[in-house]
């Protein structure tokens, strides 16, 4: 394990961050930490990071006890939303900071900084100052400044927070090979499920300072412990008294045993999915299909339909959750 | 701009402007500008004359001592405290922020009485440490560094402060992820940073202590070529109507103001960008 | 419960097979202010500092400010009141606030006036007028006394003199405190939106309408600070007077003067009560300033 994380528990007066959460993060995994704003994620990597510090429990990084290690002794990079770029330095010395630091052979750091260039794109702009740099580039340099210390772990807080959602999508893509490259143990915090789903090995959904549920992409998405990691990795509706996604929910125009009857209120076609709004005699199910299946049904307002969950859909029970509108 | 809703009617404007520049004109401007003038009533004369005066030269050197020392003093006590307030949480901090300003608007007399209360030998509150210790201050040149300092000391917080809080910490956290210890990240990041907000500091500090009289005068034991500074010389040359030295140095202290304002003005833009 | 690989414990109170149970649990906490209480996060360098800067700033200001309030009580009360009520230092006290409230009003005018000619007009000149105005600033104050003589004291161009009268009070303290009011304001005007007045505008609100209701709103703050700025500098100005004012008993001697005769006499116990009623002036302007500012922060 690279890094394991017990009994942490953090408050900020009397606003409790973290509560008890365990988390096992395995060696060369890219992991991230997914969940609502405030819910606690960036807390969590911050206090593996030694930028804060957890009021109980322990933090280990590469089988050395490091919770009361301060961060220039952790050994761990670090990427901040807002790219905390070294505003009065070139990208170079940008680059080049932890090593200077470390008090490296000035030629050894010459080299590292070039090789880290050429790995981000970011070679013919060694000389600049950051400012004259966009979003994209800044949080590539920033990317480069953290591997050049040859960290442990790399930690990365919202890493694309900050940028529009076309570049968001190139770089997020970029870390993914890029890590398939450096192999070094990675662990992002996002609040974007599809970032999640689409980058990392494995998901720790956490909410209110809770560890909700932790797996693979795909566990999660189709074995969802419960309500919340259902609802907030995709959609949901509510059918009689279980919860669902709405393209789990099988349409008929004719009577079937174990359906609920209900009359279409409303069909909206958004490119290619329609969205169809049924009435219920226990509320309204939203149900999404394709544009050729609600043709072959035929599906207009006030026609009756009778639903139940397709074969082999996720469900989970539905009673008292707030979730679904 | 002009296309405000608000933007004035054109007589309006006219009358604003003329309020604005006339008010400044009358009471600023046209002065200044008379008290040059007659400082080169004679030509250079004056000027020449006046540095001519070992006394002048003494007071402004002692100004420079005293300006110089009050102000490392204050650069050092105003960086620690800007950082102390905006980057930790400490019991009385909003105490000691709201206090930090006290002597911006405590008069320059007070502020010398109340170093002569604390300090003087006789009947000070710490008069025997200081007697003690074998240390002079009222009436010596430590005093008047005092002085200066108290009168110039919110100066270089005001300044570091604001910005201080707006680079935030990011910088400073990202340089301790990659290894740095405290003081390497103090001068290698956070004072580069804020640099400019420091000279600008540096600068007010500069100016005000060259400038100080009130609190100076009464700490000051006032006597020519040991313990007289530029603008205490300036009251008493005035009084003795050697007028004219005392317009040829008042000129060279209004130099130091002008030039202060010019170094401040062109390290505004660059401390902006 | 699904659990994942790397889940290694994540106990949570009640099973999520009934999750009606724990409903309460996961209403949304409100995010409250991080910290209401005040807790240290000094490191031991920092805890240094504080040491160090906390010992020069009591030596230098807290302690020589306690002295000076120990020793206006050290003859108590009634001496301390006998100080005030003494006719030569009370006239020196409404002559002193009568003038710094008179300046204060001038300066919350024509200061917001000048503040308002640098923001929203455009002439020639007019960054020429942006220094100008700091001048009063970087002038030494025994200066400012001189410049004014040479305009307004005897051998004066326009005419007057009005060296040792009232009015040399009202200017000398009219040139120290200009900057102020123009200062403060001058920020707040820049920052306010035109979108603001636009919309207002659009609302149908006529340019005076807009002025009271939504500009002068805007800036009071900022001219409140300014204002208490300038009357606190006015009530405690000293060198810009000794050479201007005469320093005539019952005329033209303001608080400072008096205080300095004081001292100059060899009275301390006089000097220090004198004083201490300037300190409260002093701190009351600071109290006001601190929560004018809070106000403005809280209204974000």
């Amino acid at each position: 394990m690279s890094i394991e994380v017990r009994g942490l528990n953090k408050s900020f007066g009397d606003f409790v961050a973290l509560s008890d959460v365990n988390v096992s993060l395995p060696t060369g995994q890219l992991t991230a930490l997914l969940g609502p704003s405030g819910g606690g994620k960036s807390t969590l990597l911050r206090i593996i990071a030694g930028l804060d510090t957890a009021d109980s429990g322990s933090v280990t990084i590469e089988g050395v006890e490091a919770t009361h290690l301060p961060p220039q002794k952790r050994n761990v990079g670090f990427v901040f939303q807002h790219y905390a770029v070294f505003k009065h330095m070139t990208v170079a010395k940008n680059v080049a900071f932890g090593l200077e630091i470390r008090k490296r052979p000035k030629a050894e750091i010459a080299e590292k900084v070039d090789e880290l260039l050429r790995l981000v794109h970011l070679s013919q702009f060694a000389h600049r100052l950051p400012a004259q740099l966009s979003g994209g580039q800044r949080q590539r340099m920033a990317l480069a400044r953290a591997l050049a210390v040859e960290p442990s772990v790399l930690l990365l807080d919202e890493p694309f927070g900050a940028l529009d959602a076309k570049v968001r999508k190139e770089l997020r893509d970029w870390l993914r090979r890029l890590h398939d490259e450096v192999h070094v143990t990675t662990v992002f915090v996002t609040h974007d499920q599809e970032e999640a789903l689409e980058v990392a090995d494995e998901i720790v959904v956490i909410n209110e300072g809770r560890v909700e549920q932790v797996g693979a992409p795909d566990t999660l998405y189709d074995e969802p412990a419960n309500d919340f990691v259902m609802g907030f990795l995709g959609e949901i509706t509510r059918l009689g008294d279980v919860l669902l996604r709405p393209h789990d929910i099988a349409v008929s125009t004719a009577a079937v045993p174990d359906a609920l009857a209900g009359r279409v209120t409303r069909v909206l076609r958004v490119g290619f999915e329609v969205r169809v709004s049924v009435e219920t005699p226990q509320g309204e199910t939203l149900v999404v299909m394709t544009r050729t299946h609600a043709r072959s049904l035929g599906l207009d307002v006030d026609a009756a339909v009778w639903l139940r969950p397709e074969p082999g859909a996720t469900t989970v029970p539905a009673a008292g959750s707030s979730l679904v509108r | 701009m002009a296309s405000r809703p608000t933007t004035p009617s054109r007589p309006t404007t006219w009358l604003l402007r003329v309020i604005a520049i006339g008010y400044v004109f009358l009471l600023v401007a046209w002065p200044v500008g008379l008290l040059v003038q007659r400082t080169f009533s004679n030509g250079l004369g004056n000027l020449t004359d006046a540095l001519g005066d070992p006394q002048v030269v003494s007071s402004l050197q002692l100004t420079g001592v005293i300006a110089v020392s009050a102000t490392l003093i204050n650069l050092v006590f105003g960086v620690t405290v800007s950082m102390l307030l905006v980057r930790y949480e400490f019991p009385g901090k909003r105490a000691l922020s709201a206090l930090i300003d006290l002597p911006l608007s405590v008069s320059p007399v007070v502020v010398g009485l109340a170093l002569v209360l604390a300090y003087n030998t006789r009947d000070g509150v710490l008069g025997p440490v200081v007697q003690g210790v074998g240390l002079q201050i009222i009436f010596s040149t430590p005093g008047m560094v005092m002085a200066t300092c108290f009168v110039a000391l919110p100066l270089v917080v005001r300044e570091v402060v604001p910005v201080l809080t707006e680079i935030g910490d990011d910088q400073e956290q990202a340089a301790r992820s990659l290894g740095a210890n405290g003081p390497q990240t103090f001068w290698r990041i956070t004072l580069p940073s804020i640099k400019w907000a420091v000279a600008y500091g540096v600068v007010l500090s500069l100016a005000r202590a060259v400038g100080e009289f009130g609190a100076v005068k009464v700490v000051s034991s006032n006597v020519a070529n040991r313990s007289q500074t530029a603008t205490l010389l300036v009251e008493a040359k005035y009084q003795n109507f050697q007028q004219d030295t005392a317009y040829a140095t008042a000129f060279l202290l209004i130099l130091v103001g002008i030039a202060a304002l010019v170094v401040v003005a062109l390290l505004r833009p660059s401390n902006e960008k | 419960m699904t659990s994942g690989p790397g889940l290694a414990g994540a106990e949570r109170p009640a099973p999520p097979a009934s999750p009606s149970s724990d409903g309460g649990r996961r209403r949304w906490r409100v995010r409250r202010s991080p910290r209401t209480t005040p807790r240290s996060t000094l490191t031991r360098g920092a805890g240094l500092g504080l040491g160090l800067a906390m010992t020069w700033f009591s030596l230098l200001v807290l302690l020589p400010l306690a002295a000076i309030v120990a020793t206006a009580g050290e003859n108590g009360v009634s001496r301390y009141l006998d100080v005030l009520r003494n006719d030569q230092t009370w006239a020196a006290v409404t002559l002193t606030v009568g003038q710094a409230a008179l300046v204060t009003i001038v300066n919350v005018v024509v200061g917001t006036v000048i503040a308002w000619v640098l923001v929203r007009d455009a002439f020639p000149g007019k960054a020429l007028l942006n220094v100008v105005i700091d001048i009063p600033f970087a002038l030494p104050t025994i200066v400012a006394g001189l410049v004014l003589l040479s305009l307004y004291g005897p051998k004066s161009p326009l005419g007057v003199d009005w060296a040792f009268t009232r009015y040399a009070v009202f200017l000398a303290l009219a040139f120290v405190t200009l900057p102020f009011v123009v200062r403060t304001v001058q920020p707040v005007l820049e920052e306010l939106d035109a979108d603001v007045e636009e919309a207002a505008a659009s609302l149908g609100a006529g340019r005076a309408t807009i002025l009271r209701r939504i500009v002068l709103p805007a800036l009071t703050p900022a001219i409140t600070a300014g204002a208490a700025l300038s009357f606190a500098r006015a009530i405690s100005e000293y060198g810009s007077l000794v050479l201007l004012s005469g320093n005539k008993p019952f005329a033209t001697e303001v608080v400072s003067v008096r205080v300095l005769t004081f001292i100059e006499n060899g009275n301390q116990a006089s000097a220090a009560a004198l004083a201490s009623v300037m300190l409260a002036v002093a701190l009351a302007v600071i109290v006001l300033l601190d929560v004018v500012q809070r106000r403005v922060a809280r209204r974000g």
